[in-house]
């Protein structure tokens, strides 16, 4: 437990004098006490006045004693309601709490100059009540939450200029204060409000945390104080998108490391001025990082899309495989978007039979995110129940890692396929015989004309590593392949106008072409089956 | 536009054939050469596209008259074909330098000449410049009718 000292007794006086609040002095004097902090307002600002007055024979040290848990502490002594309180800045008391102390109740209490409000009004019960409210309204499942601040950046100019004061009424003890051991604004924040959100939320407060709560800070009656940096570090600001200010927190952070301490002293005030209003809190906002659901699909329709097919806005075929799962993952997840991928994709018209080919979803900012495996297995069925043109199975929930492995999957793996070809000329069995002894064929494919319209024009070599005939009439035959992954199947049929080298009309010395294509199975072993 | 005829297939992407009633296409003409050099500075076949990026870079943008291939027959004829529709030029094909009777023998898939795809905001301008099969059969028929 840190305390205050002597040394520390001209930086108090000087701090207070110029209007900052009891937290940010202490934050200058390096208390590094989470729970001093947690302290009421009124008691700190007490204790602090006190301390001022002691003189130097008395001991030196005043310890701020926890006698009472703050949390509770706090709750007994805040007997007045929202009041005169009003959270868009237009507040310029603090609600204060009902003490023996009545001179300090009487008096308003000054903005802070230096936090501007952060560390007075918004470590207050009704700030937390008011964020605690959004959050239990937004209807989220959660078991742990991140609490994100964003502040405006005139704060790191006014804890400069704070600095700079602090640092050379310490020159003249003839002591150093650097700028890493000034304890940080948002760190200070932190250890106030969260065991208050955690406390009214009922979990703990966790920087890893998939559930994030933010709010956005403004203080527009000071947002130009940023103007003078520009001129001082012109090359820090670069022009703005979007009309959004040039004067980002890391654009003035970077330009206040780059400046000169003399070129600030001479542009901006040292103390920083009192402001009038608080700061407002802007938005309050809530999002939960993104859940994966795997699986694999087969597709029976010859008349489905993989995504939606849309022209011009106008959409060519109803509906489409990824829609066809996402809906009811969208529904029961309460998401706000997806994203789907798979691992390689089939075209319109060709099926995808045996295991099917795996899929990933991500679904974006879920307010659901706990399902057992029951609940997967029924969400599984509710998708195979609602179509037929679709299946899925190993409906899963799985880390974003995972689907490095799917993707790995679409390169690398083999997948077999099964073909009803035509021919012009007529054959026999004895014809297409041959086709089964081939092994490790390999096929120069250009970019399929069907495609050229969208991928760049290259030459890919691939391979089939074997081939299965069945007979069927003297102008049929059904191809069984196994081949490598990213083989362009039809084209190795009707050989794309002698694009693709060999096919199969080459091999058979007759035109060909491809009536029917079937995946036969994706050779890849993820997700991992579920026994069902 | 006298009888030298190209057949065009479209999805956006379009082939360039010849079309039945051309010339080269009739009986008794053999083809001795394809030359895809069209002029000192221009060869079709040095055609860029750039590789990884989608966009056509560099590639040969043509216009209707722009000439693909001169076609030379045994009979000391030479026929320009040309492209007949405005695009980049995508390839050319190279199977019908090293075998030129492709031409003949297949004219509409292994015999191609040319791939170009046309600008997105024209594609449906340069289809509709184009006749149907059907339309073409009757063009084809009347100019036999006038010739006789």
């Amino acid at each position: 437990m840190s305390s205050l000292t002597e040394k520390d007794r001209p930086i108090v006086q000087l701090l207070l004098k110029s209007g900052t609040c009891p937290r940010c002095i202490l934050r200058f004097c390096c208390v590094g006490s989470q729970t001093v902090y947690r302290h009421p307002y009124k008691d700190l600002m007490k204790d602090l006045k006190e301390f001022l007055k002691n003189n130097q024979e008395k001991e030196d040290t005043v310890c701020f004693d926890v006698v009472d848990p703050p949390c509770k502490r706090i709750r007994l002594e805040h007997t007045e309601g929202p009041g005169d309180v009003n959270h868009n800045g237009a507040v310029q008391q603090i609600p204060l709490v009902n003490d023996e102390n009545t001179a300090t109740k009487n008096s308003p209490v000054e903005v802070c100059n230096v936090c501007l409000g952060i560390l007075q009004e918004f470590c207050e019960e009704d700030f937390v009540k008011k964020v605690c409210q959004k959050v239990k309204s937004a209807d989220y499942q959660f078991t742990s939450f991140v609490f994100s601040v964003s502040l405006p950046p005139q704060l790191s100019v006014r804890e400069r200029a704070a600095w700079l004061l602090v640092k050379q009424e310490m020159g003249k003890l003839g002591l150093s204060l650097a700028k890493d051991d000034i304890v940080q604004l948002k760190e200070a924040y932190k250890w106030i409000i969260h065991p208050q959100l955690s406390e009214e939320l009922g979990v703990p407060a966790d920087g890893k945390s998939l559930f994030e709560v933010s709010v956005v800070f403004a203080h527009p009656e000071t947002d130009d104080e940023c103007h003078f940096l520009a001129t001082a570090c012109p090359d820090c600001f670069k022009p703005a998108k979007n009309k959004q200010s040039v004067f980002t927190r890391m654009a003035v952070i970077k330009a206040l490391e780059k400046i000169k301490e003399e070129d600030f002293l001479k542009h901006y005030p040292c103390p920083p001025s009192s402001p009038k209003n608080l700061c407002v809190a802007l938005e309050i906002q809530c999002n939960n990082g993104a859940v994966f659901v795997a699986g694999r699909y087969n597709k029976y329709s010859r008349n489905l899309p993989q995504t939606p097919w849309i022209i011009d806005g106008e959409r060519k075929l109803e509906s489409s495989v990824e829609e066809l799962i996402s809906e009811h993952l969208m529904k029961e997840f309460k998401a706000d978007s997806f994203n789907f991928s798979s691992s390689g994709r089939e075209d319109v018209d060709v099926r995808t039979l045996g295991n099917g080919r795996p899929f990933a979803i991500e679904l974006v900012n879920p307010r659901r995110i706990h399902f057992t495996a029951e609940e997967m297995k029924g969400l599984q069925q509710t998708v195979n129940n609602s179509s037929d043109k679709i299946q899925v199975r190993d409906l899963q929930l799985v880390t974003r890692s995972a689907i490095g492995r799917m993707k790995e999957g679409e390169e690398e793996k083999t997948k077999t396929y099964s073909a009803l070809i035509w021919t012009d000329k007529a054959i026999q069995k004895e014809d297409i015989a041959f086709l089964d002894d081939i092994k490790e064929l390999k096929l120069d494919q250009k970019t399929p004309l069907r495609v050229l319209h969208r991928r760049p024009l290259a030459v890919r070599c691939r391979i089939i590593h074997t081939m299965k005939s069945e007979y069927i009439d003297e102008h049929h035959f059904r191809l069984h392949l196994k081949t490598q992954a990213g083989t362009y199947i039809k084209e190795f049929v009707h050989g794309d106008f002698g694009r693709t080298k060999p096919n199969i009309g080459s091999l058979l010395n007759r035109t060909a072409d491809i009536l029917e294509l079937d995946v036969e199975s994706v050779d890849v072993d993820w997700p991992p089956s579920l026994d069902n | 536009r006298p009888q030298r005829d190209n057949c065009i297939s479209c999805c956006r992407i379009c082939v360039i054939t010849l079309a039945e009633a051309h010339p080269l296409l009739q009986n008794g003409k053999t083809i001795t050469s394809v030359n895809y050099q069209i002029s000192p500075n221009c060869s079709r076949l040095q055609n860029k596209v750039s590789g990884k990026s989608k966009r056509v870079r560099l590639s040969q943008f043509l216009t209707e008259l722009a000439p693909l291939c001169r076609i030379s027959s045994s009979d000391g004829e030479e026929y320009t074909i040309y492209s007949c529709i405005r695009g980049r030029l995508i390839e050319v094909n190279e199977n019908i330098l090293s075998n030129p009777a492709l031409l003949q023998e297949k004219p509409s898939t292994e015999g191609y000449i040319a791939v170009v795809l046309p600008k997105f905001e024209e594609s449906k301008s340069v289809t509709q410049g184009l006749l149907t099969q059907k339309e073409y059969e009757e063009v084809v028929l009347k100019r036999s009718n006038s010739s006789s």
